[in-house]
């Protein structure tokens, strides 16, 4: 199949790479606006860009169009290169990208005007809501028909965990958006009550273990060799890695319904799969650290491997404190605390944002035809830039969620609260502002990135690359 | 005693724990060495590469 002048796909790679980092940028931007109206609250103008607007617009714009453009743009060019195919599907791969546009449009759209399902990380109306599933679908017969055309034996471990992400988010997707449509613009979920609860949140937290987890493990399993130059440290960890993730991540939603009116046995079970998962979330990430093993001397100068061992430091950070947070006790006190918003940008920034731009930096320069990027100081800086500015947001999330906690639970001797609700937001103001800085020090990395990638693309070469036929890798 | 739903979905439960202690078992035997290797070694197969020199594999 792969005669000598077929070539890979690279022109929807090329497309995905480079709005990844507009969407980085609009998404981020959008985050440090509703910080800075935490802090600052005469920002919030009419309905139109009120926080409660906003902020699902970033959550969807970071989430879905960041990270989404970063995960089509990665799977496409891995399944090609470790196939050995060029990618199947005609029409179809360039209605991935324009459909996936439009999405996004319209959610950048709908959710300032208003039009909003309810549903955490999934508001979207029931029209966008099909259009997602037709691109979505797209995506797996462009992405398991360019497996099936593979002229080499193996599926690469990364496909697996692209694949497994493609077919669980189709599935939670499906499940979760399931409205009754009574105008173009408004629906009603079809389920009510504690079981509309469960479903979200089962969608919701396998949204983070498939969209935001397999997926960008799918990456680090790529690109974390390629960068290294050595296979990953051990094949079979990266086995049971994936199925242990399979097996486990679709159990662990109730954690986000405890002491609610969900059933207490579903919470606990919800608990236990959660303190479970550290087993294969550290495996991976040591794998991926131990990659590096014996030539750790190319962190010091490598800043893209630096965005990519930093990325599963966090990974790990994270993964830690998930399992930590799901312990109900522990959970007494951070449930609906900024922690939550703390322990959830310490996965977003810090991992998911850091393992797709350094995957980024790995890809654009041979998208446009250069050896490396227009400058590598440029991406050092942003490295420390990025780092900074997550720990400050981290940091600052911690302490004003720990202090809520402590605030809304003290009681004084007679049993009265102690603190009434307002003085907690008073006392979190300067932990707001530090969080604010965090943000717009991560904004700036990514504004960085868009200069160097411009530069970089400027006189670049499009030319696709050849396939190159398999039989010459049995090394 | 007759069979009901729950007992079905603890049989499931049961058989998918089973079912993972065998993949476990299977990835850490000594036949599925050698294709881990060809596996491992398939991104390294471009012609664009920049790991080419160190190649080798790890020691597990």
């Amino acid at each position: 199949m792969s005669g000598t002048q077929t070539t890979y796909n690279d022109k929807v790679v090329r497309q995905f790479a480079v709005m990844t980092v507009i969407w980085g940028i609009v998404g981020m931007l959008v985050g440090v606006i509703i910080a800075a109206q935490l802090v600052w609250p005469e920002l919030n103008y009419g309905p139109w860009l009120a926080y409660g607007r906003l902020r699902p617009l970033h959550t969807n714009a970071v989430i879905f169009a960041f990270g989404g453009c970063a995960l089509f743009a990665t799977s496409y060019w891995c399944v090609q290169r470790t196939s050995h195919a060029r990618l199947w599907g005609g029409p179809l791969i360039p209605f991935t990208f324009w459909g996936w546009q439009l999405v996004i449009l319209l959610a950048a759209l709908s959710l300032p005007l208003g039009f909003t399902t309810g549903k955490e990380y999934a508001e979207l109306e029931w029209p966008i809501d099909i259009l997602i599933t037709l691109v979505w679908v797209s995506y797996g017969l462009v992405f398991f028909g360019t497996i099936a055309k593979r002229t080499v034996s193996h599926i690469y471990v990364a496909n697996w965990f692209f694949g497994s992400m493609i077919i669980a988010v189709a599935l939670l997707h499906l499940v979760n958006s399931a409205a009754v449509p009574v105008s173009l613009t408004r629906s009603f979920s079809v389920y009510s009550g504690v079981q509309d609860a469960m479903i979200q949140w089962w969608y919701g937290h396998n949204a983070v273990g498939f969209f935001l987890t397999a997926g960008f493990l799918g990456m680090m399993y790529y690109f974390v060799p390629k960068q290294a130059g050595r296979p990953v440290y051990s094949y079979r960890l990266s086995v049971v890695h994936f199925w242990a993730l399979i097996f486990t991540y679709m159990w662990a939603g109730p954690h986000h319904l405890h002491y609610t009116a969900l059933p207490d046995w579903t919470q606990s079970v919800g608990m236990l799969f959660s303190l479970i998962l550290l087993a294969p979330s550290w495996g991976g990430m040591i794998n991926g650290i131990m990659t590096l093993s014996g030539a750790w001397h190319k962190l010091r100068d490598d800043p893209i491997l630096k965005f990519l061992i930093t990325s599963l430091s966090f990974y790990g950070m994270s993964t830690f404190e998930g399992p930590m947070m799901s312990i109900k006790t522990v959970n007494a006190l951070s449930h609906y605390t900024d922690w939550t918003v703390g322990h959830v940008h310490s996965g977003a920034l810090g991992w998911v944002a850091m393992v797709s731009i350094g995957s980024m930096y790995y890809l654009l320069p041979r998208l446009f035809g250069k050896t490396e990027m227009y400058s590598t100081a440029l991406v050092t800086v942003h490295f420390w830039i990025a780092t900074i500015g997550t720990v400050l947001y981290i940091a600052s999330m911690w302490i004003a969620g720990v202090m809520q906690g402590l605030m809304w639970r003290a009681v004084n001797a007679d049993g009265t609260l102690a603190y009434s609700f307002v003085e907690s937001v008073k006392g979190s103001y300067p932990f707001w502002a530090i969080r604010w800085l965090g943000g717009v020090l991560f904004l700036s990395g990514m504004l960085i990135m868009a200069y160097n990638m411009f530069k970089t693309m400027a006189g670049g070469n499009t030319k696709d690359a050849p396939v190159i036929a398999p039989a010459a890798h049995h090394a | 005693m007759a069979m009901d739903i729950n007992d079905l979905r603890s049989l499931l439960t049961v058989a998918g724990l089973v079912c993972f202690l065998a993949i476990v078992w299977w990835a850490y035997g000594k036949s599925s060495k050698k294709g881990f290797e060809e596996a491992a070694n398939l991104p390294f197969a471009e012609g664009d590469d920049d790991g080419a020199a160190s190649r080798t594999s790890h020691p597990r």
